[in-house]
């Protein structure tokens, strides 16, 4: 290896969890050279699932949930302040606070925010939020304690149904809105949006599927009242929770020259960014939520993923690569897998569930709520999905690996038949009649299929 | 010293809640959560617990302590 490559200064912008992972593995790596972390948020790196969990049952306090470094990765972190541009030609980073910060190595690392809801006076509204950071779990969180009589939450993803758990669980009474048929049914398709609506119902949750909010309403003071929905009827509530799936961070970028737009900003396997050519660049880098990145088990199609563990092992690589040169550069294989926790289930998800034609339930029941569907793509494994079976994720990971046949032979994995004997159609629904997003989404062609939607940046 | 469960990763073994209850509950049958500020008299069974976790899923470790500019 060059001796230059484990030199020469490094900048990352985004003080997350790919950018503190992608430190600590440049320091493992022996990068020895200046090292600068770039984040807008005023905190060190903290972890943003436990928000909607621990933060929101009152288990945890929202300022508690800062992330652990493996190692010190003996940064200079520069926290609060904003980068407002990239150079590439003269290889410089811009920050709003005037400084440019050279760079011989850059990685991209801005992850995505809260989709705000569209109109700005009705999201202004006290008692509106969004779901994405420290500040806004922490304010949630004290409204949740102070009682409201009702919350509202439009969107029915896995951030909005681990939500609506969450108030359920505190003994408050919960709404939910959602344009699709079904909670989680862009991330899961129709059959397992089935269950999912089942636990909602179960758990007392007001589920209200096709429809749309169609204004949030306030009082003289500002305050938020309730919603007009589009079927008609109005929601009377105290709280009132936007989660209608993320927005990438790339707006920095806009005149950067780099392939970044809606889904991302576009790399090779090895974390390098495309231009916007399409010329992969050498030495700028990408991980994490912002990514967006070619999979071989995928046909190729790129993805874009709003996965903890995908941030961890791309950040990984992306690291690794930066100081590597040549054939020890390596490759982001790893398998998407995702979990949440809700109504009492884990759920869990590898591979790709929407990259699919049909699905069994290979084992469990769905009554009593603990089985793994396995998902197909033209007579292959893509994905399967575990709800409350987490120790089967692995096995089915092998077969999405190896590309095995679709659907699984009968008692491949436990012995027993398949619980369906036929596969069903998977009904992964179209993403423009969705309130939410999907967390997992293939940004490319399908012949069959329209795969994502492009929403104006808000 | 914090830490953080790569959920990801967990099985939901529940060694970890076993070895630290203070720390770790289960909540439902497989569904893990923690808190992630260790206080002095639990860092002992925190480290075990880490170290007992069959997959490797609980980096432990100092909060990141931003340099003053
Ligand atoms: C409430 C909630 C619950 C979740 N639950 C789960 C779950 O159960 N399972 C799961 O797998 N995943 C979950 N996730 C997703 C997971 O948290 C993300 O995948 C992960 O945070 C991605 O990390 P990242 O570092 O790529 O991006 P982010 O965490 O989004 O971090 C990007 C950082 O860059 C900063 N930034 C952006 N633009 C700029 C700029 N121009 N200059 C400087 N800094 C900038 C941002 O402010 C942010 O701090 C959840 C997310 C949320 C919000
Ligand atoms: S010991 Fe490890 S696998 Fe088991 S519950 Fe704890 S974190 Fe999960």
């Amino acid at each position: 290896m060059p001796g230059d490559l484990r030199e020469g200064p490094i900048v990352i912008v985004g003080a997350s969890l790919a950018g503190l992972r992608a430190a600590e593995k440049l320091r493992e790596e022996g990068f020895t050279g200046s090292l600068t972390v770039v984040g807008d948020e005023p905190h060190p790196p903290y972890d943003r699932p436990p928000l909607s969990k621990q933060v929101l049952l009152g288990m945890s306090a929202a300022d508690t949930t800062g992330l652990p470094m493996r190692r010190d990765p003996d940064a200079d972190w520069r926290l609060g302040v904003r980068a407002t541009g990239l150079d590439l030609v003269g290889r410089q980073v811009l920050l709003a606070d005037g400084e440019s910060l050279p760079y011989d190595r850059l990685l991209i690392a801005t992850g995505t925010r809260a989709r705000p809801w569209p109109q700005p006076e009705q999201a202004a509204l006290d008692g509106v939020f969004t779901l994405r950071t420290r500040e806004d779990a922490g304010c949630l969180a004290e409204r949740l304690a102070a009682g409201p009589r009702r919350v509202l939450v439009i969107g029915a993803g896995f951030t909005g149904s681990e939500i609506a758990s969450a108030c359920r669980e505190r003994g408050i009474e919960v709404t939910v809105a959602e344009r699709g048929t079904a909670p989680l049914v862009g991330a899961l398709g129709g059959t397992l949006a089935r269950l999912a609506a089942g636990l909602q119902r179960a758990h007392g949750v007001d589920l209200r599927c096709g429809v749309t909010v169609t204004a949030l309403c306030g009082n003289d003071g500002g305050r938020f009242t309730g919603a007009d929905l589009s079927d008609g009827s109005h929601i009377d509530a105290d709280v009132c929770v936007i989660a209608m799936g993320a927005v990438r961070n790339v707006e920095w970028l806009a005149d950067s020259g780099l392939a970044a737009g809606p889904h991302g900003v576009a790399c090779d396997a090895g974390c390098r960014a495309f231009d916007m050519y399409g010329i992969v660049t050498d030495d700028v880098f990408v991980a994490g939520d912002v990514s967006r990145f070619p999979h071989p088990l995928f046909d190729y199609q790129m993805l874009s993923l709003e996965h903890w563990g995908n941030a961890v092992a791309q950040a990984e690589v992306a690291a690794h690569n930066m100081i590597s040169s040549g054939p020890p550069r390596r490759p982001h294989l790893a398998v998407p897998v995702f979990w949440s926790s809700q109504f009492g289930v884990n759920i869990k998800s590898v591979g790709v569930p929407t990259y699919s034609d049909q699905v069994v339930i290979a084992q469990g029941s769905l009554s009593e709520r603990h089985l793994v569907a396995v998902y197909g793509y033209r007579g292959r494994i893509t994905a399967a999905v575990t709800v409350n079976m987490a120790k089967w994720l692995e096995y089915y990971q092998g077969l999405i690996e190896a590309a095995a046949p679709f659907p699984p032979a009968p008692g491949a994995a436990d012995g027993h038949p398949l619980v369906t004997e036929f596969a069903l159609p998977s009904d992964v629904p179209d993403p423009r009649g969705l309130s939410h997003g999907p967390t997992v989404a293939l940004t490319g062609h399908l012949p069959d299929r329209r795969l994502t939607v492009v929403r104006p940046a808000g | 010293m914090r830490l953080v469960v790569d959920l990801t990763r967990c099985q939901a073994y529940a060694q970890c809640v076993f070895l630290a209850p203070e720390m770790f509950e289960l909540h439902g049958e497989e569904a893990l959560l923690y808190r992630q500020e260790v206080p002095d008299e639990q860092l002992e069974r925190v480290r075990q617990a880490a170290a007992a976790c069959p997959v490797q899923a609980i980096p432990v470790g100092e909060a990141v302590s931003a340099r003053a500019r």
